[in-house]
């Protein structure tokens, strides 16, 4: 169906379950018991869910399949973000040519800059990409923020004005993002038994647009352009021997990429119609750079995982404090308590950094394959080991070098 | 001509700083091949180690004065640090003082024992590993590193005095026969300046004229002759690697002066090094200090009022586009040598 393969139609199906339930699936507490702080489904994270699944999705297109480590691609969040915006500011709040045109600027600007970092590899790929996007970020920051040409308003950030022009705006539309009449933040709250369960607009486009990009970057992994980058990872020299121009190919995938990060960081613009030059900062860059990392490069379903992981975290981790720790550890002898709260103290709250860090650590160190890879060793582990058809043949899979 | 002289003199502190801290990334990549991430967070370590150190300094106890009264009309309570007890007022007072320089006294060992432990504990493991996952642990220990600080410091910066015979300016318009006061400069700046001057050619004199420097220079042009030739080039690229964190740490502890440390000083630094790095040459020493000093120059010459007209902003993104243009026409960088990490 879809052109796909029946794993990667579950795949598929399972991320479109997960997302299009997620009000659900994130509530299981409820709303007045005192495990609701651990619940994530209100709307306001649920999209950031989403959106950084589709930011992620995309890196791993370039990272996952090419091997290049982009440390930049926050620039293009950024660019999507003010593309956003300034087309709420000229036409209307209607969020679609917004969003069409943060990814046709992001896709320009990664054409120039993938173009020029591409022409070296490895580190210097990294580096040069870092340096991109510090400049975008300096850029935005200082140099566009003058009176003379004010395309970023600087520190105070991006945000649609009473006096800005709107030329298409009607009276009857809402006077906030709202996609044809529907806007953004309208929330129905079901409410079942204990239970709330928020539906919110912006967070179905979002998840919907997911869904899309998520189908897409499945396509692109099984195709054979997808081939041909995978084969441009594991030995981009014998590619070039073998007489093939791989440039193209990589061009292609950092501006694909490029352009993932563009409809992110417009849909992040879409849900809130503020846009600042700390997006494009290089430890954004290596947040995307962590979720990928973190749920599985390479593979299909760890960057959305990875996303979810870190935001989820990020939100829950954060709100901890010392208080709800003594009501945990209350049941415990009073000394105890507090060493152990001594102890988790600096993992929590304004510490979650370190936790991150700590566990990003963890992950590159012993489980190069993120959370899928965690996933499937304990997976191995309670299957049942297949019987040896070869008799004891199985040759490793290694290429020859 | 004085305004000349200003933005060369201005560009010079930072440009120094640059300069160290590439050096030992530079250090770092030759020997062990790694591109180190948490260099930058080396660099803060450094730092904080003053800031520490000085705080030692100055852990003192409570003595009633009964002859003397405070504004209230109680006894005066006056802090009595330590170090004035062990060694009297005047050195107690002298040490206070000059916590700064002689933080790097302390700075050296324990920074050398970091970058062992970092080298041995961990990025040891990451010899085979590519490129990328290099990169990735290293930001990882970046973060880490700094996250710690942070718990431990907080997240606001922390002023760190220099001595006071260093506190004022030099009148530069009046030493080279200029009209008085017309390009002043203060005094730490210019130790900055020579301190690093002195640290970069004691690295260059150390790796050039004694047996280790050799032996580690052969080690860079060719690893594996150098081991077959039964000599333990492992344990002396780690000594390098705690040498490099060294150099890092002790840039550190004198800027702190310049700069007041706040956690995340080494992830500013650290981007700019890189730029450095790659301008001078992956690689090349003297690359590396070169390409130091002149980003440093360049940067202090984009921030005068008359480029800041030209062009607002420019300072913040000059050294990016240098670098860019650097490495489109010469891609090996100012004074990279061929062969040295092209894949």
């Amino acid at each position: 169906m879809m052109g796909l393969h029946k794993k990667d139609l579950n795949l598929l199906l399972i991320v479109m379950v997960l997302a299009l339930f997620a009000p659900f699936i994130l509530n299981p507490f409820p709303t007045d018991s005192a495990l609701a702080q651990f619940n994530a489904g209100y709307p306001d994270l649920m999209q950031r869910f989403v959106i950084f699944g589709i930011f992620a999705v995309g890196f791993n297109i370039l990272f996952g399949l090419t091997g290049y480590l982009s440390f930049g691609h926050a620039a293009f969040l950024g660019i999507g973000s003010y593309s956003c915006v300034w087309m709420f500011k000229l036409l209307s709040y209607n969020v679609v040519p917004g969003i069409l045109l943060s990814v046709v600027m992001a896709g320009i600007f990664s054409v120039a800059i993938g173009f020029i970092s591409l022409r070296r590899s490895g580190i210097y790929f990294s580096i040069l990409t870092l340096a991109f996007a510090q400049m975008s970020f300096a850029i935005a920051y200082s140099v566009l923020s003058n009176p003379a040409f004010n395309l970023t308003n600087g520190e105070t950030g991006l945000q649609v004005y009473a006096s800005d022009p709107q030329w298409l705006q009607s009276a009857s539309a809402p006077n906030a993002p709202h996609l044809f009449g529907l806007p953004m933040r309208a929330t129905e709250t079901l409410t079942v038994g204990g239970w709330d369960f928020q539906f919110n607009v912006g967070y179905y486009m979002c998840a919907i647009i997911m869904i899309l990009a998520f189908y897409l970057s499945i396509r692109i992994f099984r195709s054979p352009f997808g081939l041909m980058l995978r084969a441009v990872k594991s030995n981009q020299q014998r590619m070039i021997y073998t007489g093939l121009n791989t440039k193209p190919y990589t061009l292609a995938a950092f501006i694909i990429s490029g352009m993932y990060a563009g409809l992110a960081g417009g849909l992040l613009s879409a849900m809130d119609p503020l846009a600042g030059a700390e997006r494009m900062q290089w430890t954004a860059s290596g947040e995307v750079v962590l979720m990928t990392i973190l749920g599985g490069a390479g593979t299909l379903i760890g960057p959305v995982l990875g996303a979810g992981f870190i935001k989820y975290f990020e939100n829950i981790f954060s709100k901890i404090n010392d208080n709800i720790l003594h009501q945990w550890f209350s049941a415990l002898p009073d000394g105890l308590e507090d060493f152990l709260i001594t102890i988790v103290h600096p993992f929590i709250g304004k510490g979650w950094h370190l936790t991150l860090g700590l566990m990003f650590m963890m992950v590159v160190i012993f489980l190069p394959g993120g959370l899928v890879e965690g996933g499937q060793r304990i997976g191995a582990m309670f299957k049942r080991k297949p019987k040896d058809t070869n008799g004891g043949l199985s040759a490793p899979a290694t290429p020859a070098e | 001509m004085d305004a000349l002289i200003i933005q060369i003199l201005n560009g010079l502190d930072k440009g120094s700083a640059y300069a160290l801290i590439a050096l030992g990334l530079t250090l770092i990549f030759g020997t062990l091949g790694v591109v180190n991430f948490a260099h930058g967070a080396l660099f803060m370590l450094g730092s904080f180690c003053a800031v520490t150190i000085s705080r030692l300094f100055q852990v003192s106890y409570v003595v009633v004065d009964e002859t003397k009264t405070d504004f209230l009309g109680n006894p005066l309570k006056v802090k009595m640090p330590y170090v004035s007890d062990w060694f009297g007022p005047e050195v107690g007072a002298w040490i206070i003082d000059w916590s700064v320089p002689l933080s790097i006294l302390f700075a050296i060992p324990i920074m050398v024992l970091i970058g062992v432990t970092i080298e041995r504990g961990l990025i040891k493991h990451f010899y085979k590993r590519p490129h990328a996952d290099q990169i990735l642990v290293t930001f990882g220990l970046a973060i880490v590193l700094q996250e710690i600080v942070k718990y431990f410091f907080g997240a606001n910066p922390i002023p760190m005095p220099a001595p006071d015979a260093f506190k004022g300016s030099l009148d530069f318009g009046a030493l080279i026969g200029m009209q008085s006061s017309s390009i002043i400069y203060p005094y730490w700046r210019l130790i900055y300046f020579a301190f690093a001057g002195v640290l970069i050619t004691s690295v260059f004199c150390f790796l050039q004229f004694t047996t280790f420097g050799m032996v580690v220079r052969a080690g860079m042009a060719d690893r594996e002759t150098v081991g077959l030739l039964g000599i333990n080039i492992d344990k002396r690229f780690t000594i390098m690697f705690g040498i490099a964190a060294a150099v890092a740490g002790l840039a550190g502890v004198m800027y702190t002066p310049i700069n007041s440390p706040n956690y995340h000083m080494g992830m500013d630094f650290l981007v700019l090094s890189f730029v450095v790095v790659v301008v001078g040459g992956m690689g090349s020493l003297p690359g590396a200090v070169l390409a130091g000093f002149l980003l440093g120059i360049l940067e202090s010459f984009a921030s005068t009022t008359w480029a800041s007209n030209m062009l607002p902003g420019i300072n913040q993104i000059i050294i990016y586009l240098v670098a860019i243009i650097v490495l489109l026409t010469r891609p090996r960088g100012l004074m990279g040598r061929k062969g040295v990490m092209e894949e």
